[in-house]
């Protein structure tokens, strides 16, 4: 393209009449894009309750608000849905920037959820013994206070806490709801930032152990950092491949069917290179969000360090986030490709499975061991993505709201677990646990029993869903490793369960602490879906399966 | 001056930047290898946009500088409050917690 073609991009002759009524003001379908304004515009109206509110009341305020926003958002979800924007009516809203259909509302839908089960956990403020007369939760006093130190003690005493938590979950949630929904490059950059920079935050910000808080968080932070540096190269990569950042645009140029070829485009079109190592960058950044080998090393540092209502939180609605955005951009934009990824993405399903289960064995903390066994059901959530059909979305997007509901009730039940230090997260203290207070190891077994994907609990109906949508997209071998996987994996949750049922409890061991009906709601929420998505998953099911077709 | 120039330029500058995050042990400096890889995204978004005669590219650059700087905020804050309470900031000190 000549130069003087490229300055009349931004410039124009003074004689062309009136160039400011050929501007048109973007359209914008507020209604189809509800559920993430109510939640964006909570999340704002939080950080002026931090600056307006006295700090005796901000906690409430903070939670109301919070609440209020998540059950907002979630009926506008399902009014939408029910509306038929997730079949009939789907399209793409925003001027091309974001995708109303039915899986994203299904998971837009399911972070919602997630995410105010979540802010029960966050909100919980009866398990840490009262200092100087406050009640305290899980976060800092003040997170800018060195620990150990006098200004950390004189904001303890203080009665201070970080009411902060609430807008920083809204807007990680916010960034999470755009993210599977985002129809191009650039929403998906932004989504992936805006769900990512609060999660750091927040991943230093315990109360107790708060030098493994902070080295959680820089972990977590220069590694996330890193992948989204990769992510945004590929993402630049793609633009010179397409000459476009829309998907369906790229979707086109890379099955050779785009209409209007200029000479750039014809150009760059032919270079493979640009098509190729742009798709693996953006493939890795999403291969990192979600945790899976080889790219997972930060998962158990993070998950042990941040605070616990944190990891259950990050560990259900990134996953789901993050796995909606890699379907659309594996099944929207490169579906023309997929000869190409579908040997990798074996690759990486094999040794997700294999490794998250076998490095489980060693773990001898609760903690870490909850992350491996979040890096193994990455691995069976890739054996759907992998399947390219129609049952392998919908298969995914059922065993992503069934795992996300497992995943924040077993680390709830984590917090339970306490002795002087905090939380026992070391297994040796779990031993015995089930003599001790038998509902808290029953309702412990119940979620591991799905982790493992025993029959009668969600996970049993999660792994049959998606094993029989990769067996019939032609990835028999892939179905056969990843039931070796569970097979190993079971190993370990059983051994949990073992402990705590039939060894003596220690005398110096952890005690129970009775939560508030925060939690209690939380843990009930889990076991409650646990067991219907196990027992009668039929609706759930068919629900999914109207969801599994993107609009493009 | 051909554009594609600009494109092997970006390229090499990422190169030491991903280079930097991996050898380097201050988590400062570390930091800063990452700003270069994603300058040098910038630089790769503003060349393709010069190539293919779109603003798309350009308007990409300018949100990248705002995320950017939206990350030194959150960063640098995580890392000085490592630094504040461990006296260094090295990333091999960070080690409480290992496989």
């Amino acid at each position: 393209m000549s130069a003087s073609a490229v300055h009349s991009l931004w410039t124009t002759a003074a004689a062309a009449a009136d160039p400011i009524a050929k501007i048109d003001a973007p359209k914008i379908e507020y209604g189809q894009l509800s559920p993430t304004l109510i939640v964006v515009g909570a999340a704002i109206v939080g950080v002026l309750v931090e600056a307006f509110v006295p700090r005796k009341h901000r906690y409430y305020a903070q939670l109301f608000v919070s609440v209020v926003a998540l059950v907002a958002g979630f009926a506008a979800v399902v009014a939408l849905a029910a509306d038929g924007y997730g079949t009939t009516k789907a399209g793409i809203v925003a001027m091309g920037a974001i995708a109303v259909d039915g899986p994203a509302l299904f998971l837009q839908g399911t972070i919602l959820l997630a995410s105010l089960v979540g802010l029960f956990t966050f909100a919980e403020r009866r398990l840490d013994p009262e200092a100087h007369g406050n009640r305290v939760d899980s976060f800092a006093a003040q997170a800018a206070s060195v620990p150990g130190s006098d200004s950390e003690k004189a904001a303890v005493k203080a009665g201070f806490t970080t009411t902060e938590v609430f807008p920083l979950l809204l807007f990680a949630v916010a960034g999470m709801l755009i993210f599977p929904a985002a129809n191009d490059l650039l929403t998906f950059f932004i989504a992936l930032e805006v769900l990512s920079l609060p999660l750091y935050l927040l991943c230093a910000l315990a109360r107790r152990k708060r030098l493994m808080s902070q080295e959680a968080a820089v972990k977590y932070f220069l590694l996330g950092a890193f992948a989204s540096a990769f992510t945004l190269f590929g993402i630049a990569l793609l633009y010179g491949y397409a000459g476009s950042v829309s998907y369906a645009t790229i979707a086109q140029v890379v099955d050779g069917t785009v209409k209007n070829v200029d000479p750039a485009l014809a150009d760059t079109m032919g270079n493979d290179a640009l098509l190729l190592i742009g798709t693996a960058m953006i493939v890795m950044g999403l291969l990192f969000k979600v945790g899976a080998v080889p790219f997972h090393m930060w998962t158990p540092d993070v998950y042990q360090g941040a605070p616990t209502p944190v990891t259950g939180f990050m560990a259900a609605a990134t996953k789901v986030a993050a796995f909606g955005a890699l379907l659309r951009i594996l099944y929207v934009v490169l579906p023309g490709l997929r000869w190409d990824w579908r040997p990798v993405m074996w690759g990486v399903a094999v040794v997700t499975m294999l490794g998250g289960a076998i490095v489980a064995i060693t773990q001898t903390d609760i903690k870490r061991l909850l992350a491996y066994s979040s890096i193994a059901h990455a691995g069976f959530i890739l054996a759907g993505v992998i399947a390219t059909t129609p049952d392998g979305v919908s298969s995914v997007l059922f065993y992503l709201a069934a795992y996300s509901f497992v995943t924040i009730g077993a680390f709830a039940v984590v917090t339970l677990v306490r002795d002087a230090g905090g939380e026992a997260t070391h297994l040796s203290k779990w031993a015995g646990l089930g003599r001790r207070s038998p509902l808290v190891a029953a309702v412990f077994a119940v979620f591991l029993l799905a982790f493992a994907g025993i029959p009668l609990t969600s996970g049993f109906t999660g792994k049959f869903a998606v094993f029989s949508a990769a067996a019939e997209g032609g990835a028999a071998p892939l179905v056969v490793v990843g039931v070796i996987s569970s097979a190993i994996a079971a190993f370990f949750y059983i051994r949990v369960i073992v402990l705590m049922f039939f060894s003596e409890p220690r005398p110096e061991g952890p005690t129970v602490a009775v939560p508030s009906p925060l939690t209690t709601a939380a843990i009930g929420m889990g076991v409650v879906v646990t067991l219907v998505l196990g027992v009668a998953p039929q609706y759930f099911l068919d629900l999914a399966n109207q969801a599994g077709v993107f609009v493009r | 001056m051909n554009p594609v120039n600009y494109l092997y330029l970006a390229a090499l500058l990422f190169t030491i930047g991903a280079t930097g995050v991996l050898i380097r042990r201050n988590a400062i400096v570390v930091f800063m290898c990452i700003e270069l890889m994603l300058n040098a995204c910038n630089l790769t978004l503003v060349a393709f946009s010069r190539m293919h005669g779109n603003l798309d590219g350009q308007i990409i650059a300018f949100f990248t500088m705002v995320v950017a700087a939206a990350e030194v905020v959150v960063g640098l804050a995580i890392i000085v409050s490592l630094f504040r309470s461990r006296h260094s900031a090295s990333v091999d000190d960070a080690s409480l917690m290992k496989l």
